[in-house]
């Protein structure tokens, strides 16, 4: 477990005098699920878009797979996948015409694309819906399918913000087994999240409010640590001083 | 590369799959290659003329059957109030005024002839000086030819005009490159910077941002389809301006081609950089709005350059617009070469390589 | 019920004001356009260049070449030998070549002595430029042939603009193109915008009728193309000195209506189209495109096809422009317009009451 894939030492991102995420430090290791919780407005999007390479840190630094985030962005990128809070494959295009982009995008040859694309759409029910404009999917559906896109090429850490966003609750189990079945095989996966019970879930979990990173450890040992029956009652107990609203 | 193909499909897909692009692609140069010749014509034709004949003599009446039978004018209203006809230049069913003084006839043999007075409403600048002109003409030779015939002298063509290029005068071969131009602008002008900024209003390009795809090969693929569609486009334009004006290209096509793809080339570099600078579809719009009306009005599209003042001459050089205007039209009209418009090409591929540049550099992947 | 109203209008306003980079466009663009068509631009023929080919530069050459040299209209190139004439107006360095005989001095000379003689001058002109080469060969022969006792048997006089400006033809269509742009094409994208987001269904179940929320999003619009409107009869009445001799209210009150009718527009397309793009593409297609051409801005109406003339008639910016010209240029008051200002009037009361009827029909 002490192989280090995301390693993150005072990283900080300011807009103007606005200081989104304030000396955040923690290391993420491989094949970890890391839930990464804080209320809306806490800096937790700011923080993911610099470890994905979509935003320039202001000060402090970090590695993700090796790279440095600041200067090796382009090669970081090679390495994650990443799924947005807003739904973001294309919806004039169809569930195979969307695979077969983001497989070709990663280099994957066209036999290698095929292969992983049928096996994707098997594992995920999906054959029926091959020829389907992904626009007209329902959202549960849209979500499982940018997953299964988002490590189409295998990569070493997925980036999920806020994936299961207005999904019920059979298909957020099913999505969180999906998240499982990947980290198992060696992934390591980044997600935030605002439900707590998903939180539970996770290998580990930090919690940040206002920018900073306010407690970070094992579910279990988070709800020792602040005699909470649950994760919603270290959330709140945390959350409680936040300065910064909606 | 295999980035770059599969990027590059998903454009040509999601044009083919739009309902609206592939028919305006193919239903718009067609329409306006067809409609906007008739419609565009600034010939000085049907300039509507009220005589005011106070003379009532041979000549006059002479003046007025000329009048008629010219192709330039339209009589429409002759009276002997000058009153009335100038309630008719007021209401706008008469343009100019001819009024031929009484004893005109016979005071033009002395040497203190009366003036025939023309009045023309020049709320219209340019319609008001040209009917003017040919107006006066007109009658000067009424009156040299009614001369002639009581005194029969000398008088034989002492000028011959040879028009070259466009033996007819025929406006609309003048107008079918500008024409083609306009095309361009509006095609591979406003869409390729409206795709762009739809993918940033609906997220897909941070999807794509997130990718090890380089900027350069995001770019490509976004612009190669609208070059494509800019060649298709001219070569649609070509087809109608043959078949229905029988205007066929003096010079090579292989010119014409090569001076369009460049054109093409910058014209979709600028909406690229101009979306690169836009969140909302209504800012691209009207920041493209503003530059394309620019670029046609002061390019030399519509009106001459040559008659614009100094300054106004030299901002037109940084416009790309105005070199291809210069080229389509030399190579469509005169069959000008490749190696006399050498200084217009070399403005234009300038222009290229610079707002193509300037396209990948300002598309920032990382904020 | 007012407060909530009010409300609206505070979002609506916020929402464009915070847009700087096309509220200080939609300010340029009239401007621009002003000082371009007052002082750029120009539909007259000027600086035609010409050269002369003579194979003897005897005295009557040269004094023909000078008259010409001399003339406002021309710039004279220099004398060219008789094989370049080709190249000279291929590559566009001369609009016209004036060739002279070889004996001209002495056929002029036969001439002025009553013998008749064969032609002594030939123009060659660069015809694919149409209005160029005609202008050219109007003015090349009058100050070729042209005899002073011709021009005294005329009289001209140039009425509403005696010093032929160009600008005074275009201002009425700027003012017919603008609205249009700000009010009908500004609206309908930001109603359509509001649909595709989805923010659209948030106002609509709010307590504020329906009809409120649209006025709401019109009134911004309304009060931009106001400001709009002054700053462009302002220019045009300090700038470009367009003499608005019929009447600033009349002309005021007249362009209010045509605003109207434009945010009318406006709501028709946002309540046809379901996206930005359909939006934008449709009030293009539509809206502007029969503007530029079939208004009379840039090409007069009557020299139309019949066709054209009677399609012309449903373009509202016609009648605008129509009636605006007389007012500011040919001093005409209001009155004298009317029956444009009531077909304005009844286009603008179809389209807002088709439009109301639309927008509520798809709410039930």
């Amino acid at each position: 477990m002490n192989d280090v894939v995301i390693s993150v030492h005072d990283l900080t991102k300011r807009f103007g005098t606005f200081t989104a995420v304030n000396r955040i430090c923690f290391d993420v290791f491989r094949g970890e699920i890391f839930g990464f919780l804080g209320a809306n407005g806490a800096g937790k999007t700011t923080a993911m878009r610099m470890l994905c390479g979509l935003s320039y840190p202001s000060s402090g630094h970090g590695t993700v797979a090796g790279f440095d985030v600041r200067t090796e962005g382009e090669q970081i990128k090679r390495h994650i996948g990443y799924m947005s809070q807003r739904f973001s494959l294309y919806n004039d295009l169809t569930v195979w015409e969307n695979m077969n982009l983001f497989a070709g995008i990663y280099g994957l040859s066209k036999r290698e694309t095929e292969a992983r694309s049928l096996r994707l759409l098997d594992r995920l029910d999906f054959s029926a819906e091959k020829g389907t404009l992904v626009g007209s999917l329902p959202l549960g559906w849209k979500q499982k399918l940018s997953f299964a896109i988002a490590t189409i090429h295998r990569p070493e850490v997925v980036f999920l913000d806020e994936p299961t966003g207005g999904v019920d609750p059979v298909t957020r189990r099913q999505f969180w087994e999906m998240i499982y079945e990947a980290a198992d095989h060696g992934t390591t996966i980044f997600v935030t999240t605002h439900y707590m019970d998903e939180a539970e879930y996770c290998s580990r979990v930090s919690i940040m409010v206002d920018g900073e990173i306010r407690a970070l450890d094992t579910p279990t040992r988070l709800k020792e640590q602040f005699a909470a029956q649950s994760m919603d009652e270290v959330f709140r107990l945390l959350a409680r001083g936040a300065k910064r609203g909606e | 590369m295999r980035a770059f193909i599969v990027l590059l499909k998903k454009e040509f897909l999601q044009i083919r799959r739009n309902s609206f692009l592939p028919r305006l692609i193919i239903l718009f140069p067609i329409v306006i290659m067809l409609v906007m010749p008739l419609v565009m014509t600034m010939d000085v034709r049907n300039v509507n003329v009220a005589v005011v004949d106070l003379d009532r003599s041979t000549t006059s009446r002479r003046i007025l059957s000329h009048i008629g039978a010219s192709e330039y004018f339209t009589l429409v209203y002759t009276t002997e109030d000058f009153h009335r006809a100038m309630d008719r230049l007021e209401k706008g069913t008469a343009d100019v005024i001819v009024q031929i003084p009484e004893n005109f006839e016979r005071r033009m043999e002395t040497d203190f002839p009366e003036p025939v007075q023309i009045t023309a409403n020049a709320v219209n600048a340019t319609k008001g000086s040209m009917g003017m002109q040919y107006l006066v003409q007109s009658i000067a030779r009424t009156l040299s030819e009614l001369r002639d015939e009581k005194h029969p002298v000398v008088t034989s063509e002492l000028i011959t005009v040879q028009n070259r290029f466009n033996p007819t005068l025929n406006y609309r071969h003048y107008m079918i490159p500008a024409l083609m131009i306009m095309l361009f602008l509006l095609i591979c002008g406003f869409i390729p910077a409206l795709s762009i900024v739809g993918e940033k209003e609906c997220g897909t390009i941070e999807q794509i941002n997130v990718t090890p795809v380089g900027r350069m090969t995001f770019t490509l693929a976004k612009l190669i389809p609208y070059w494509m569609i800019g060649l298709f486009v001219l070569t649609v334009a070509m087809l109608v301006a043959r078949l229905v004006y029988g205007l066929v290209p003096a010079g090579s096509i292989a010119t014409i081609y090569l001076g369009s793809m460049l054109f093409v080339l910058t014209i979709s570099g600028f909406s690229l950089t101009v979306a690169n600078f836009s969140d909302t579809m209504q800012q691209t719009m009207f920041v493209m709005f503003f530059f394309v009306m620019i670029f046609m009005l002061m390019s030399g599209l519509l009106t001459p350059i040559d008659s614009m003042p100094e300054w106004a001459q030299n901002l037109t050089l940084v416009l790309p617009p105005r070199y291809f205007v210069e080229i389509l039209r030399a190579v469509y009209l005169k069959g000008t070469t490749l190696a006399e418009l050498g200084v217009s090409f070399v403005a234009l591929g300038i222009f290229a390589v610079l707002f193509n540049t300037l396209a990948a550099v300002t598309y920032k992947k990382q904020a | 019920m007012k407060n909530n109203f009010l409300s609206f209008v505070k979002k609506e306003s916020l929402h464009i004001l915070r847009d700087n980079r096309t509220m200080l466009i939609v300010m340029l663009i009239p401007v621009v356009l002003m000082i371009l068509f007052g002082f750029a631009i120009s539909t007259e023929v000027n600086n035609i260049r010409i050269a002369a080919v003579a194979p003897d530069r005897t005295d009557g050459v040269r004094d023909a070449v000078a008259r010409i040299a001399q003339n406002d209209y021309f710039s004279f190139y220099g004398y060219i030998g008789n094989d370049r004439i080709d190249q000279k107006l291929r590559s566009g360095e001369v609009n016209a070549v004036v060739v002279f005989a070889p004996d001209y001095d002495r056929r002029m000379a036969q001439v002025a002595a009553g013998v008749p003689s064969p032609p002594v001058i030939q123009l060659i002109l660069d015809a694919s430029n149409v209005n160029t080469a005609g202008a050219a060969t109007a003015y090349l022969q009058n100050i070729l042939l042209g005899s002073a006792s011709q021009q005294a048997l005329f009289e001209t006089r140039m009425l509403f603009n005696p010093q032929m400006k160009s600008a005074f033809n275009f201002v009425p269509g700027i003012m017919g193109l603008i609205f249009i742009l700000v009010c009908a094409m500004m609206t309908s994208v930001s109603i359509v915008r509001e649909k595709e987001a989805g923010t659209m269904e948030v106002l609509l179940v709010s307590p504020v009728r329906p009809v409120k929320i649209i006025l709401a999003k019109m009134i911004p619009y309304f009060v931009i193309s106001c400001i709009v409107l002054v700053m462009i009869l302002f220019l045009a009445y300090y700038l470009l000195e367009v003499p608005m001799s019929g009447g600033v209210a009349g002309i005021f009150s007249l362009s209010l209506l045509y605003l109207l009718l434009s945010l009318a527009l406006g709501l028709f397309v946002s309540t046809i189209a379901r996206t930005q793009v359909a939006a934008l593409l449709i009030s293009a297609m539509v809206l502007m495109l029969p503007i530029l051409m079939l208004s009379g801005l840039l090409f007069p109406i009557e020299n139309l096809p019949k066709f054209f003339q009677i399609i012309s008639n449903i373009v509202p910016a016609r009648w605008y422009i129509d009636a605006i010209r007389k007012m500011m240029i040919q001093g005409a008051p209001l009155l004298e317009v009317w029956v444009n200002g009531t077909v304005l009037f009844g286009m603008t009361v179809v389209l807002l009451g088709v439009s109301f009827k639309k927008f509520n029909d798809k709410l039930e």
